[in-house]
């Protein structure tokens, strides 16, 4: 062995340092995602420090047998990497909700096989068994919840939210019910009870992400995204390893910020957001507003006006993504572009089904970083715009959000589209949004839509641009 | 101080690094930020080496146990580094 000949006390001190190392690799990893020209290089600090840690853990001093452990490296690793190389960038959210998933399971295991091998050597005491427990049941409610969130997103499972009544009487009892079994098992160190305490947990990850709805799924991702990293952080309590706690803590804290930002985004509470039963789709009312009715355009009218703008502002949604039209959209672009006519991207921090979903996809489809701007960045901008093409997004440029009091969006931040000088909304029916809200912009004098399907109103865009 | 409470201290001040480094993350990136934080959440990895290693390559409980766990944590860690490799590929500037 490597470490023969020295102290324990010392070769403790020496693998903590090594983890210090991998530590540091790991902040400077997320520092630099702060920019896209550093983020590339952020991303293989974060995997030097990965590597650090697994290397280094495979020359601790009670690792005796390296098959089961080679096995798992192999095989994980192999299929990991096929599934990163062949998804869909579209597919973005579901790959992060089943990886999710599989970081819960593995903590619940390693919790597990902790309690048995510690057992073995005789360390069991009640702290251990309350870590324990804990990363257990973190680590089991991320788990399921992750299953769950992936089967709506994947649309094994129906995006609406699935409410029932006593639904949260329901959990809190599973919950207090979950924390006693946990408390006796710290107490009287019962397996049993540690089961059933996981098997609960299991269970509460159910029913905790089955009553949120599609809508909000950007948040329940992030907040699984959190739980990941506390399950991480509690390991690293059971195993008194500082680098599992401080990479927990910056993973947690993570997903917890992105929770934040997208709450903040639909002007929605967390607690509310837990609570679920928001985004059931249900029929819009067709009846016209204040007497308006809503205006419909051909492809051929939009390309016109397109043609005869100096600037346009594109706002791509979750039917973007539905459709497949980025890379349409990025034709689009370089047609108006040839044109001389300046196209920028909008993009509101909720659109999609993820934090940064549109983003990924217009970077797929080769639009350049810089044409593409925050809601913050860009709201000013909509007054001076000619024309505004909504691509699949709805709720997000309601403005109700602003002006209707009675609205179940109002006080939600939105994209300032109804200022442009004309808006084109590219919609396949007159279906609402998510939130099940009549979409006001759609009946303002300055706006017309465009129906069909985004990349077949987008290509039919194109060719009217390239005739006319 | 107790083992324990150092974890505490580690924990709590790691968390504040936490938040001033990802209120750093341009949003543009929150997608790949998600995909390497899942990636970096396998570290639980290190756990499960130890489960799996304890042994002497039987069948016991706790090493089936502990390669379920290190076969887990692996799909995170190659699966989420070689995802948000490819997204970050992806972000160009203009010509």
């Amino acid at each position: 062995m490597l470490t023969s000949g020295l102290s324990p006390e010392l070769i403790k001190d020496i693998f903590a340092a090594v983890y210090l190392v991998a530590t540091l690799f790991f902040i400077l990893g997320l520092k630099g995602l702060s920019s896209p020209k550093t983020a590339l290089k952020g991303n293989t600090y974060a995997m030097l420090g990965m590597l650090i840690a697994v290397v280094t853990t495979l020359f601790y001093p009670t690792v005796k047998s390296y098959y089961w452990i080679l096995a798992g490296l192999i095989l994980g690793g192999t299929i990991g990497t096929v599934i990163a190389l062949r998804i869909q960038m579209t597919a973005m959210p579901q790959l992060v909700a089943a990886l999710h998933s599989f970081v819960g399971l593995s903590a619940v295991f390693v919790a597990i096989g902790t309690y048995f091998s510690h057992k073995q050597a005789g360390e069991l005491n009640s702290t251990l068994m309350v870590e324990l427990a804990a990363g257990s049941f973190i680590g089991a409610i991320t788990f399921t919840g992750s299953v769950i969130a992936f089967g709506k997103l994947q649309e094994l499972l129906s995006s609406n939210p699935l409410i029932f009544k006593g639904q949260h009487y329901l959990n809190l009892l599973l919950g207090l019910v979950m924390f006693g079994f946990g408390a006796h098992f710290a107490m009287t160190d019962s397996f049993v009870s540690f089961m059933v305490m996981t098997g609960i947990a299991l269970l509460l990850g159910f029913t905790l992400v089955l009553p949120i709805g599609g809508a909000d799924m950007p948040v329940v991702v992030s907040m699984l995204n959190s739980y990941s990293g506390w399950a991480a952080c509690a390991t690293g309590f059971t195993l008194k390893n500082n680098l599992l706690i401080t990479t927990g803590a910056l993973v947690g804290s993570s997903g917890a910020i992105l929770s934040y930002i997208m709450c903040k985004a639909m002007n929605r509470s967390i607690i509310s957001v837990i609570l679920g039963g928001f985004g059931g789709e249900t029929a819009a009312a067709s009846t016209a507003v204040g007497g308006k009715t809503v205006k419909s355009a051909a492809v051929e009218d939009a390309a016109f006006m397109l043609e005869n703008s100096k600037k346009c502002i594109i706002v791509p949604g979750y039917g973007m993504a539905v459709a497949q039209a980025q890379h349409v959209i990025k034709e689009l672009m370089l047609v108006l572009q040839e044109k001389e006519i300046e196209v920028k991207f909008a993009i509101h921090p909720v659109a999609g089904r993820m934090p940064g979903h549109m983003n990924v996809l217009l970077a797929e489809s080769d639009i350049p970083y810089d044409c593409v701007f925050e809601m913050d960045e860009i709201n000013s901008e909509f007054s001076n715009t000619d024309v505004v093409l909504i691509v699949g997004a709805n709720d997000v440029v309601n403005p109700a959000a602003k002006t209707d009091k009675s609205s179940p969006l109002y006080g939600m931040p939105i994209l300032d589209c109804y200022k442009a000088r004309q808006v084109y909304v590219i919609k396949r029916s007159m279906r609402a949004g998510y939130a099940g809200v009549d979409n006001a912009l759609f009946y303002y004098d300055n706006c017309a839509l465009v129906f069909g399907d985004a990349k077949a109103v987008t290509e039919g865009m194109i060719k009217a641009l390239k005739e006319g | 101080m107790s083992e324990t409470m150092i974890g505490i201290y580690v924990f709590v001040l790691s968390c504040v690094i936490g938040y001033h480094v990802i209120w750093g993350v341009t949003p543009a990136l929150h997608t790949p930020l998600m995909a390497v934080t899942n990636a970096i959440s396998a570290i639980v990895i290190v756990g499960a080496i130890l489960v799996a290693g304890t042994g002497d390559n039987g069948f016991t409980v706790v090493e089936v146990v502990g390669f379920m766990a290190v076969f887990l944590a692996a799909i995170n860690i190659f699966g989420g580094f070689v995802v948000t490799n490819r997204i970050l590929s992806m972000f160009k500037k203009k010509k």
